[in-house]
């Protein structure tokens, strides 16, 4: 017999094997997800979920598919959070400070309270992020928060009202656009393929006959 | 430390014997002989009792798993409904089905045509399998390398089946692809001169493997979705659609849709469709467990061969050879080529490296279920699996490799306690990738139905009977903006008559006259994992 945990699901109990993850505890339970269930492997952020472990005071968040189920362990699963997001034209903004002072000013009533770092589901130093992003160290920002699944949980914990998941996307743009040094070797290339240099080179091989192209694909250079 | 049986402990040990030793050397390339015979062999492709003839439809007489068969031939869910067609809920020039990664190209791009546009998606915009692409993007713009390289190594790799008109826009956009989403934002790995960081996938003859990481397609979808958003573009979601509609010159003319919470059915009426809906993990063809995301269920092939849209190559199939085998809770997750790109072997459970770890992935995937079945695999919670000699990546690479390049695959692990820079993990093939789908000539538009667009993972053909790692995230943006630019041209020209829903009347005529009666509702929308043991 497998070893069985006590589960509460919204305040309700569920006996369910111990080696399951908060979602196939769920379905196993008898739940038919729609919401908080997306990609089942940690990657998109709709499973983010809230538990605490009874006679614990710590209230956790995780994401339900990457989290295996504790006894006595109440769960809240949270699959939307209200994040704000702002409308903005990236070909038209640049990055400065002034752009976070626009659109995201609420980063500067930041408390410092940590509480967004402490929920992180991904194990993020989120107030540190914020912090790079109210220096308008765009660059800091996106490395520190590239893992970010934008599940919302630091959000939801933030008493200054902070969409952290927004700033740190609006700063990889920022940073992948204008920051990050130009690619010249891509830009030469799909040049060359707008002046037509490989259309003749391909269409050569299209018509070729399957045996010559297995021919050549057998024999082909591969680079070290 | 995660709880490993004792035989997987002793295992171990003769892993970690060799990995010195089979670190100075690469194991052997297959022959073109040899590779032929595994595939035969082992490859799940070649099992033909998981196979039925198709009764009805474009595809009639043609094989295809059980398991698609039956959605495929199942029963639609409009057909006990009163739908009143001539007051739609909504109307749009272009209406996108599926919010992933193509789905968002095709939205971008038909908005910049100026169409009025619109997506729908069962879950949210960006619940889909891009974004747990985890390896990267192909594109051929490095000085010793070539569009026309790029093609000969993805036909030979597809088996020589690829449509070549489709192949060639495929390769020929690629690099335009990676300028497009870096002029979006999206950061792509470096070197501080900009030089773009660039790898080996299986069976490339030339590093073009573009990364973000290990993040690769979160860091695209993600930059679409902003985009989308910043954009207005309209994103209906928690929404299906269930049903094609159209007119009565039989151009497809909208979707019948269906709120996924409160069921309620609502009319989109388009002058342009795009399916994005992408693939069928989820169908577990053959038992299989996947890597992809919870909504993949083929629903958009399902409606095309309804409404008469002809598929192709939809017997065939891609088994990643490196799903997760242990823990059982990850099982059937993806551990990304990449990996192996960054020099991790498969090892057996006597230690020996016994592939090259960078054949295609049908071939690595077969060799992988023939050491198996040799007995030397490992036994595992759901079944058995091969070694991934990740600490290889540490020594070949430097220390810090592995956090640096692959920093997923390092959390996703170490949530059970395995620290991958350190212990080897258990893999074993898992269901990845609909190589087949809907037909489709070079301008995205189906071969059969008119007004039909289609991108992404729910297209045939653009990679023949197998894809490289890396061709993928590259299609849904290609095929994605392709069937965006070609929808934002067709719609001036577009004059929708009545609509109808005859076309599923008719087919389920077809149905029954061919002796069959289904039962099954499709498309089948969600898998149902409750009250069982979830694969």
């Amino acid at each position: 017999m497998e070893n069985m945990v006590n589960v509460y699901l919204f305040g309700k109990k569920y006996q369910v094997p111990s080696s399951l993850t908060i979602m196939k505890a769920m379905e196993y339970a008898g739940y038919q997800l729609v919401r908080g269930c997306g990609c089942r492997n940690g990657f998109c952020g709709a499973c983010s979920t809230i538990y605490r472990i009874k006679g614990d005071k710590e209230l956790k968040a995780c994401l339900a598919c990457q989290t295996k189920v504790e006894d006595n362990m109440y769960v809240a699963t949270l699959p939307f959070f209200p994040l704000v997001k702002e409308v903005y034209d990236i070909q038209k903004i640049s990055p400065s400070e002034q752009i976070m002072m626009q659109l995201y000013p609420e980063i500067y009533a930041c408390v410092g309270c940590n509480a967004c770092t402490k929920a992180c589901t991904q194990g993020l130093n989120v107030m540190q992020y914020i912090a790079y992003a109210q220096r308008g160290d765009f660059e800091s920002c996106a490395e520190e928060s590239f893992d970010c699944v934008m599940c919302g949980v630091c959000s939801s914990r933030c008493p200054a009202g902070i969409s952290h998941p927004q700033v740190a996307e609006l700063s990889r743009r920022l940073y992948g656009k204008y920051i990050a040094p130009e690619t010249t070797h891509l830009l030469e290339r799909v040049k060359e393929i707008d002046d037509g240099k490989y259309k003749e080179l391909i269409e050569t091989l299209m018509n070729k006959p399957i045996s010559e192209l297995k021919e050549l694909y057998n024999n082909r250079e591969i680079e070290k | 430390m995660y709880n490993y049986t004792n035989e997987q402990l002793e295992s171990m040990k003769k892993v970690e014997a060799t990995r010195q030793e089979r670190c100075g050397k690469l194991h052997r390339r297959l022959t073109a002989e040899e590779k032929d015979a595994v595939l035969k062999e082992y490859h799940p492709d070649y099992i033909t009792s998981a196979y039925e003839v198709l009764k009805v439809g474009p595809n009639k007489g043609e094989k295809v798993l059980h398991e698609l068969a039956d959605v495929l031939q199942g029963k639609s869910r409009v057909l006990d409904m009163d739908i009143d067609l001539s007051k739609p809920d909504y109307e749009t020039d272009v209406l996108i089905i599926g919010a992933g990664g193509a789905g968002s190209s095709a939205a971008i791009e038909a908005d910049n045509a100026g169409a009025k546009v619109m997506m729908v998606t069962k879950l949210r915009i960006g619940d889909a399998n891009t974004m747990m692409a985890e390896g990267g993007i192909q594109a051929a713009d490095k000085p010793n390398d070539s569009p026309a390289i790029h093609y000969l190594d993805a036909f030979g790799g597809g088996h020589f089946a690829a449509k070549p008109e489709l192949l060639y826009r495929l390769v020929s956009e690629a690099p335009d692809a990676i300028r497009w989403l870096n002029d979006l934002g999206v950061m792509f790995d470096k070197m501080p001169d900009g030089t773009m960081v660039t790898t080996h996938g299986g069976g490339t003859s030339r590093k073009r493997m573009h990364a973000c990481k290990d993040y690769s397609g979160a860091e695209i979808m993600r930059t679409l979705r902003d985009e989308v958003l910043n954009r207005g573009i309209p994103v209906i979601d928690f929404t299906s659609a269930i049903e094609l509609i159209k007119d009565t010159d039989g151009k497809v003319a909208g979707a019948v849709l269906m709120n996924m919470e409160t069921k309620d059915i609502l009319v989109a009426k388009a002058k342009v469709v795009i399916i994005a809906t992408g693939g069928a993990g989820r169908l577990h063809y053959q038992g299989f467990p996947t890597s992809n995301h919870y909504g993949a269920t083929a629903d958009g092939l399902v409606l095309a061969y309804r409404a008469g849209g002809k598929l192709l190559y939809a017997d065939t199939l891609q088994y990643h050879p490196t799903g997760a085998a242990e823990p059982t809770q990850i099982f059937g997750a993806l551990v990304t080529e990449k990996v192996r790109s960054l020099g991790a072997q498969l090892v057996n459970k006597n230690g020996e490296a016994f592939v090259y770890s960078l054949e295609t992935r049908d071939v690595t995937a077969s060799s992988i279920i023939k050491e198996c079945s040799k007995g030397n695999g490992v036994k595992t919670t759901d079944g058995q699996g091969v070694w991934l000699d990740t600490p290889q990546i540490e020594i070949l690479g430097g220390e810090g490799t592995i956090e640096k390049r692959i920093p997923a695959m390092m959390r996703m692990f170490g949530k059970y306690g395995i620290d991958i820079r350190k212990e080897p993990i258990l893999i074993y093939p898992t269901l990845h990738y609909q190589n087949g789908g809907i037909d489709i000539s070079a301008d995205g538009m189906s071969t059969t139905i008119e007004n039909l667009y289609v991108a992404g993972e729910a297209v045939g053909g653009i990679h023949g009977r197998n894809r490289l790692m890396g061709n993928s995230l590259l299609d849904i943006i290609v095929f994605g903006r392709i069937a965006g630019k070609s929808a934002g041209k067709k719609f001036k020209e577009v004059t929708l008559k009545d609509l109808t829903l005859d076309h599923v009347k008719s087919f389920d005529k077809e149905l029954k006259d061919a002796g069959l009666n289904p039962e099954i509702l499709s498309p089948k929308l969600l898998p149902n994992y409750t009250k069982q043991p979830a694969i």
